[in-house]
């Protein structure tokens, strides 16, 4: 009876509410996830979408009647622009020696913090200073009271070295002219390395102590344990360390901004930099977006590899 | 965890405490050679900061000097000074800008993180790649379209404007450290709470919030911070009205000029609130910092 009268097409009862009940359930569950995710796309990724739709324009508005559509034009331009080629290149310079200098350093003073020593705790307190200063004002720090040629604590430093000496004065270098590029690495180095000393430090007093004390035990001497244990039982903080290091300082403005405006000439813009002069100096609209459009690729071949570390370090979490 | 130690006898797990109880306290000893580099390099990553607080309660005049003179006279001018020159409203700004954006940053985080981790919705871990993934896209490529609305709307120079993106930008953070905070909530008491008939209130205010309490102090930080320092949308997006801490900083250098120590006593005053707030939860910076990945 019941097979002649049901429409052939609708699913037999039972299943069908035990689905819509689930359904339910799983509608439940996804109602606390829904305003951030909500909030997340259109703040975060309708920029996006905008950005690679102006990049497809000619747009400067100290030329409102020009603005047009010009298809990949843009692109072309930001490849074979001279300016932003440097404006990579400084890009991938600054990152890679920030994120290199203050990860070694960074181990180095891990390594010395895991140990007792006395007053551990305040110099602990000391060496997260520099991270927790505003980036704005370390970089005014950096520029004005420290690199500066008359009366920065570099040269003064110097100075006073080379009259304690008995020479009459030392000599008067314009840091930041002379080495732009180390005088900003030297700023950010400064500012990262506790960060990275920070997560090392969490992974070396995660590492089980009973494996350190037997590699003593069988006579294994420091430098041996350090490179077959420590190390390789570092290596997922160290990746860590490089991967939330290059996220943030790939995206370095302020320091740039504050200390040399990227020069001189262009010696140190970066991509960032460069991108906010274009938007808001020579006011080229669509440059600046396919620039960015461009800037946004090379950041998602940098999260493919990011992921696959962070997904590494998540797998062991859930597993356990 | 509960797998080893069920599997471990009860004298394997006796010893292993004791031997964990014995590293905290007994971590080898620094030779005093090493002591005193871990000293010198402590001191030198120090130095800036002290003498940018030193310089910010000397005069002018004893602040640019070759060589330095670090033993002058110490005096509050250069703050009273920022004070009576209206650093006050930028102040407010920020704080404005940080606490708001943090609020709602926990207004959203918290429930998603319940649902990612507590009652895990189905794919669950593509939703959390998703939030990380927004934090790869460089704001820098976002400052054009965002300028553009922002105008259109009528909102630059809001500190409304700075709400709303510095709770964007925290969002995915918040989301990724509240999930591992709540992912500790043990599931068997979850479960035996809802077996004795407990409702969702009772379940989270009395077994998920003691847990989360710490966590979520810890994720407000870091908002804060990272809110409270932020300039790139600060100093393009907003003029007069609604300008905060770091844009004053800047600011104050290229209209008067420069003036040494009162450009230090401002760096010292804007920086103030993160470093105490960092100073007072070392701990929990780290597991912050770290997207709750390292603990």
């Amino acid at each position: 009876m019941t097979t002649l009268t049901a429409p052939p097409k609708t699913a037999p009862p039972p299943p069908s509410r035990a689905r819509t009940s689930t359904g339910i359930t799983k509608w439940k569950r996804r109602i606390p996830l829904l305003p951030a995710l909500v909030f997340t796309i259109v703040v975060t990724q309708l920029p996006f979408v905008a950005t690679i739709v102006i990049s497809t324009f000619q747009w400067n508005i100290l030329k409102p009647g020009e603005k047009h559509f010009v298809g990949l034009s843009n692109f072309t331009f930001v490849f074979t622009d001279e300016r932003l080629r440097t404006a990579v290149l400084n890009t991938i310079v600054l990152t890679a020696s920030v994120v290199v200098i203050s990860v070694v350093l960074g181990l180095g003073l891990a390594m010395l913090l895991d140990r007792r020593f006395a007053g551990r705790g305040l110099a602990r307190t000391l060496l997260i200073a520099p991270f927790l200063v505003m980036p704005v004002a370390a970089a005014l720090l950096w520029k004005h009271a420290i690199y500066n040629p008359d009366y920065g604590l570099l040269n003064g430093t110097l100075n006073a070295v080379y009259r304690l000496f008995g020479a009459d004065n030392g000599p008067t270098i314009d840091w930041i002219s002379s080495y732009p590029m180390p005088a900003v690495v030297v700023s950010l180095v400064w500012q990262w390395t506790p960060f990275m000393m920070l997560i090392l430090l969490a992974g070396l007093q995660a590492q089980p102590g009973d494996v350190l004390e037997a590699a003593r035990m069988d006579g294994a001497s420091a430098l041996a344990t350090f490179r077959h244990i420590t190390l390789p039982h570092l290596r997922q903080y160290i990746e860590l360390g490089v991967l939330l290091g290059t996220i943030y300082v790939v995206q370095t403005f302020d320091a740039v901004y504050t200390i040399t405006q990227g020069g001189p000439g262009s010696q140190t813009t970066n991509l960032p930099y460069e991108i906010y002069l274009t938007m808001f100096r020579k006011y080229e609209y669509g440059e600046a977006a396919a620039a960015g459009v461009v800037v946004v690729l090379g950041a998602i071949v940098i999260a493919t590899f990011a992921l696959r570390t962070i997904a590494s370090l998540f797998r062991e979490e859930t597993s356990r | 965890m509960t797998a080893h130690a069920a599997l471990a006898t009860p004298g394997n797990r006796f010893t292993k405490l004791l031997r964990r109880k014995d590293d905290h306290g007994g971590a080898p000893k620094l030779s005093p050679l090493w002591t005193f580099v871990a000293w010198l390099a402590t001191l030198a990553f120090f130095a800036p900061v002290a003498w940018m607080v030193l310089t910010s309660f000397h005069q002018e005049a004893d602040a640019a000097t070759n060589p330095p003179t670090p033993f002058a006279p110490v005096t509050f001018d250069q703050y009273k000074l920022l004070f009576s020159r209206d650093i006050t409203p930028f102040l407010l700004n920020s704080a404005m800008a940080s606490i708001l954006s943090t609020v709602l940053v926990l207004a959203l985080a918290v429930p998603a993180a319940y649902a990612l981790s507590i009652k895990p919705v189905e794919k669950w871990t593509d939703v959390m790649f998703f939030f990380l993934s927004t934090k790869f896209l460089p704001a820098i490529a976002a400052l054009l379209p965002v300028y553009l609305i922002v105008k259109d709307a009528g909102m630059l120079d809001n500190v409304w404007t700075l709400v709303v993106l510095y709770t964007a930008m925290n969002l995915p953070i918040a989301v990724w450290m509240m999930r591992s905070f709540l992912a500790e909530v043990p599931k068997e008491i979850l479960e035996a709470a809802e077996v004795d008939g407990a409702g969702l209130l009772t379940v989270l205010w009395r077994v998920v919030a003691p847990v989360a309490m710490p966590g979520l102090a810890a994720t407000s930080l870091i908002c804060f911070i990272f809110s409270w320092n932020e300039f790139m949308f600060a100093v393009n997006l907003t003029a007069t009205q609604a300008s905060t801490a770091p844009v004053f900083l800047v600011g104050f250098i290229t209209n008067e000029g420069l003036f040494l120590a009162r450009l230090c006593a401002a760096a010292t005053l804007v920086s103030l609130p993160v470093l105490i707030a960092g100073f007072a939860a070392q701990d929990k910076l780290v597991r912050g910092l770290s997207l709750g990945a390292v603990k």
